[in-house]
């Protein structure tokens, strides 16, 4: 009974199994009848349609490459356009013999052999049927020459090719930065991103500064048309088409005005500044010197030129703003102060007397004042003013190095400050726990000390310091900084203001920033360290001057600005913002090898906060030559710390 | 004494199949030979993929179906351990993580899943004595969706949609209600949504442009106009081998992988298309039988899934071709250029052979 069941079963189950073969298998009769029908809708019905687009005339899908967007400053002046130029372009599918048809070529128009590397270079790298540039930048003359010869070169060419170009030359290149050909790591930068079908067509990308950092708003969408092309390969008829969408114009914040006086002040000297408006965080001006042509860049640079820019000991090619890195020196002061005033252990009346060297309980080990034999009774603001090193090592010490550099770090030390350019660095704002995983050594109360006066293991960038000075001069609002400050969508013709960001509100005491800021505005008054930079202004400049060093010198030897190599001078700082009442502009200035930072970084922020303030244009220079590198600091000790502290160090 | 040994070595080839199958290979080495510009280089290495693929059919046939059913769930457990290793420490290429470097070489685990998962479930189906209940399509299900998952997040869309089908011949065939059947097509289109989230741009633009191949026309729409081009201006006859104009002259993408069929349309029109299709229907139907005649619940899931998911192949391939359906990456079975795939698909055919030959000792046994 029970197995006659599973009999049953098991024959009932067969029979389910091949009626719903038997369901599959009309599924596949079904699709395959599909399959045919379409066959004979592509093959039999459209065959003509089909049949007149693959062999009397092929079809071609030409993408017309987007206009790339303009750059331009504040006031409308272009930093980078687009201008056409003749080229000469093969189509190799087209052509039977391609060395014949070349030396024909240069019979008209000159060929040179870095042509034909890069001809042969982008034929390797291309669809046969693509055209590929033989010449570029063609003259009237060759243009002419060659197109009433045109009939002869049938998959030759003569096609107009936008090409960039800017205008202001080497002007604020760091920031505008370049475009370059596409080149294999690009292309697969575009794939991974699934870009490379908006890219059909565009030779160029985005290298550098804002070309790179702005690409896809700058680059716009390529059009393209459905032709039929003869056995000639000219288009005969334009079967559909779509037109291109030009990239987006960029309009920065930066004056470039403002920017050619600071980097005419610069002079010969290399160096970096970074101005900010520091309510709104708009970078005002954006200056690494030395600079270069981008205009070099554009379609591929010749070797002897990469050369020269790549081995130049200035180094010109290096983002000083966002990629130089150098001890913030004195400049650290102020954020030191308030540190202090915040904490609760500076607040007037107090101070010390300085008698020119601070010693740590239980140490003979002097650390020295930039001031041999002090500067007598100092309080806060003095402090800042004269720059006293002493007030600041008991300050650091008394804070510890936690609660130091927890303060600091709200103003932007040792971390991005999220500029809308690519490849800042992070400089460093060094902790003990750092300092333990990096060297594998415990932190020592000295290293502490000299922090509080920006010396030590502390690193800034020029962007970071002018960051910080902005946030200073906007009472702890920290705006994030931007160059560009507005796009203008070339489609609908809108624009839109770029969003200012605030990226931190530090809670600070009025009173403790109004004893920085006197201090501050002391300093370019007579009396402070850059009295000189303050002469006859109109406005009043709260600054702050600081010296990084670039090479140790040793012990009891005297440093001697005149007597040693350029290039092992220190380097000059300079922080300031004005008007000091309401800041306008918050800038940084670093000349490297300048010397002390009052007198050979100070003058350059003077020319730029003149112009930004009042208008005002610098009056016409004595040559660099004639630049006096002014009151030779003394001395100090290595920059890079201490297993065995020497025995005594001085700082300004 | 030599055709003793040769019946002997032949036993367990179903000797219609393999003339088919044959058959079939060989046309796809002469579009292979054309579709690459005259490259004895491609044909030649693809001649080892061949040779490679029949003798692990060959081995495959002889193997009892006995012990296919007890390596299911050890394959079956191996390849999902290897494809959350790669979702884990798999190489990236192209946005896609799908390979998983072993050090000495480099596998795709989704590969085995193709052969796992109809293994796996109809051995899952074979356990159940009586007919399988609602809990049992749901367990099975599930064992279906843990690979598939898997392998849509790598992402390859090709092999999910493979499997997915050969999981669900399975299901279907062991009895999946009907009811059931239309509930689930109903439940698929309310998570469609999900789905949709769970893909990649490129794929949701790629699925995007099935719908409007215009859309692209310098990227993936590209693929599809260009392959339609090739198609339609074959006509009735095709241009003769070596003529397709479109395909030798680097206007077809992808042109000896998954657009081969493209360059076999141009050259050999809609005659040729249409033997292409009479040659994968007689496989399909010999397939069909050989599902039919099977003694043992897991022979006939496994023989019927195998055939299916080779219908699916197909029809997908040619569907994307000529424009019906989406480009999904999946070869043109017997016919592409490629050593996976090949091996794959022969390895399938020899475990029809193995259930179509062993069938009296299971009957007897």
């Amino acid at each position: 009974m029970k197995s006659s069941r599973e009999l049953k079963n098991y024959q009932n189950e067969q029979h389910n199994f091949k009626v719903r073969l038997g369901v599959l298998g009309l599924l596949v009769l079904i699709t395959f009848s599909l399959l045919a029908m379409r066959f004979y809708y592509l093959q039999i019905k459209r065959y003509d349609y089909y049949q007149t687009l693959a062999e009397n005339n092929r079809i071609s899908i030409v993408p017309i490459t987007p206009n790339r967007g303009l750059i331009s400053d504040r006031n409308g002046v272009v930093f980078a356009h687009n201008f056409f130029v003749y080229t000469l372009e093969i189509t190799p599918s087209k052509i039977d013999n391609l060395e014949t048809t070349i030396s024909e070529i240069a019979k008209l128009v000159e060929v040179s052999p870095t042509d034909l590397k890069r001809f042969n270079k982008q034929k390797a790298e291309s669809h046969n049927f693509e055209s590929i540039p033989i010449r570029t930048h063609l003259n009237e003359v060759e243009a002419a020459r060659f197109a009433v010869n045109r009939y002869r070169f049938p998959g030759v060419e003569l096609k107009s090719r936008l090409f960039r170009h800017y205008p202001l030359g080497k002007l604020g290149s760091h920031m505008v930065g370049y475009i370059g050909r596409i080149n294999d790591k690009d292309l697969e930068d575009l794939d991974d991103a699934d870009l490379l079908s908006n890219y059909k067509g565009s030779d160029h990308i985005g290298k550098s500064g804002i070309e790179q950092s702005y690409e896809s708003a700058l680059h716009g969408t390529t059009g393209f048309q459905q032709v039929e092309i003869d056995a000639d390969g000219r288009a005969v008829r334009v079967l559909s088409s779509q037109a291109p969408i030009s990239g987006n114009n960029l309009i920065l914040s930066v004056d470039s005005k403002l920017q050619e006086i600071a980097e005419t002040a610069f002079g010969e000297h290399r160096g970096a500044l970074v101005a900010i408006k520091p309510s709104t965080g708009e970078v005002l001006a954006f200056v690494s010197m030395p600079t270069f042509d981008p205009n070099l860049f554009v379609d591929g640079i010749d070797f002897d030129s990469w050369d020269s820019l790549n081995n130049s000991l200035d180094k010109p090619l290096i983002n000083r703003p966002l990629r130089g890195i150098y001890p913030p020196g004195s400049t650290f002061k102020p954020f030191s102060a308030l540190a202090g005033l915040e904490a609760g252990i500076r607040q007037p009346p107090f101070s010390i007397y300085d008698n020119g060297f601070f010693t740590l309980p239980n140490s003979t080990h002097r650390y020295r004042d930039w001031k041999p034999g002090g500067h007598g009774k100092v309080d806060m603001r003095r402090a800042i003013t004269i720059s006293c090193d002493t007030f600041f090592y008991g300050l650091a010490m008394e804070l510890g190095i936690e609660r130091l550099t927890n303060f600091v770090r709200h103003f932007g030390f040792g971390q991005k400050s999220g500029v809308d350019i690519s490849g800042e660095i992070a400089g460093l704002l060094p902790t003990p726990e750092w300092k333990m995983r990096r060297y594998k050594q415990p932190w020592y109360m000295g290293e502490t000390v000299i922090a509080g006066i920006g010396q030590g293991y502390t690193l800034v960038t020029p962007m970071q310091l002018a960051q910080a000075t902005a946030i200073l001069a906007n009472k702890g609002v920290a705006m994030r900084p931007h160059l560009v400050a507005a796009i203008t969508d070339t489609k609908t013709g809108a624009t839109s203001l770029t969003k200012e960001i605030v990226n931190e509100k530090i809670p600070l005491d009025e009173k403790n920033l109004e004893i920085v800021r006197l201090g501050m505005i002391d300093v370019t008054l007579p009396g402070g360290t850059a009295a000189s930079v303050g002469a006859n202004a109109t406005y009043s400049i709260a600054a702050k001057t600081g010296t990084a060093q670039v090479v140790g010198i040793k012990q009891n030897e005297k440093y001697n600005a005149n007597a040693i190599d350029e290039r092992h001078r220190d380097h000059a700082l300079f922080i300031a913002y004005a008007p000091a009442e309401e800041p306008k502009i918050a800038l940084a200035v670093i000349v490297e090898n300048g010397g002390h930072g009052g007198s050979a970084a100070g003058p350059i922020a003077r020319k730029v906060m003149d112009y930004y303030l009042l208008g005002k244009l610098p009056a016409i220079e004595p040559t660099s030559e004639s630049l006096q590198i002014t009151k030779p600091n003394n001395a100090a000790a290595p920059i890079k710390p201490i297993e065995n502290a020497p025995e005594d160090e001085h700082f300004d | 004494m030599i055709s003793q040994l040769l019946q002997g070595l032949f036993k367990h080839i179903d000797s219609f199949l393999m003339g088919c199958l044959l058959f079939t290979i060989l046309v796809g080495l002469f579009v292979l030979y054309s579709a690459s510009g005259h490259s004895f280089e491609r044909v030649s290495s693809q001649l080892i993929n061949i040779a490679v693929a029949l003798i692990i059919m060959w081995l495959i046939a002889s193997i009892q179906p006995q012990f296919l059913e007890r390596v299911a769930v050890p394959v079956y457990l191996l390849g999902v351990i290897l494809l959350i290793g790669v979702a884990l420490f798999g190489d990236v290429s192209h946005g896609a993580r799908r390979w998983l470097n072993l050090g000495i070489t480099k596998i795709q685990p989704s590969e085995i899943m193709r052969i796992a998962v109809p293994l796996m479930l109809a051995w899952f189906f074979a356990k159940r004595e009586a007919s399988p209940r609602i809990k049992d399509f749901v367990i099975a299900t599930a064992l279906l969706l843990i690979p598939v998952a898997l392998i849509i997040k790598q992402p390859d869309l090709g092999t999910a949609l493979l499997v997915s089908a050969s999981g669900f011949f399975v299901i279907f065939l062991a009895g999946l209600s009907w009811r059931f059947l239309l509930g689930g097509i109903v439940l698929t289109g309310a998570l469609m949504p999900v789905f949709w989230s769970m893909l990649h741009d490129y794929q949701r633009k790629r699925i995007e442009i099935l719908i409007d191949p215009s859309q692209d026309p310098l990227g993936a729409g590209y693929h599809t106009i260009q392959a339609t081009i090739a198609l339609g201006s074959g006509g009735m006859t095709g241009k003769g081998w070596l003529n397709g104009t479109q395909a030798q002259l680097d206007f077809l993408p992808e042109r000896t992988t998954d657009f081969i069929f493209a360059v076999f349309g141009e050259e050999f029109g809609m005659a040729g298309n249409l033997i292409l299709l009479l040659l994968f229907s007689l496989i399909i139907a010999r397939g069909l039988v050989i599902a039919a005649e099977a003694k043992s619940t897991f022979t006939r899931l496994l023989a019927g899934s195998i055939t299916l998911t080779f219908f699916t192949y197909a029809f997908v391939n040619m569907g994307m071709v000529s424009g019906l359906l989406p480009v999904v990456g999946v070869p043109l079975p017997l016919i592409s250029y490629g050593g996976t795939s090949m091996v794959t698909l022969l390895l399938s055919f020899g475990i029809l052979m193995s259930i179509q030959t062993h069938k009296k000792l299971v009957a007897s046994g």
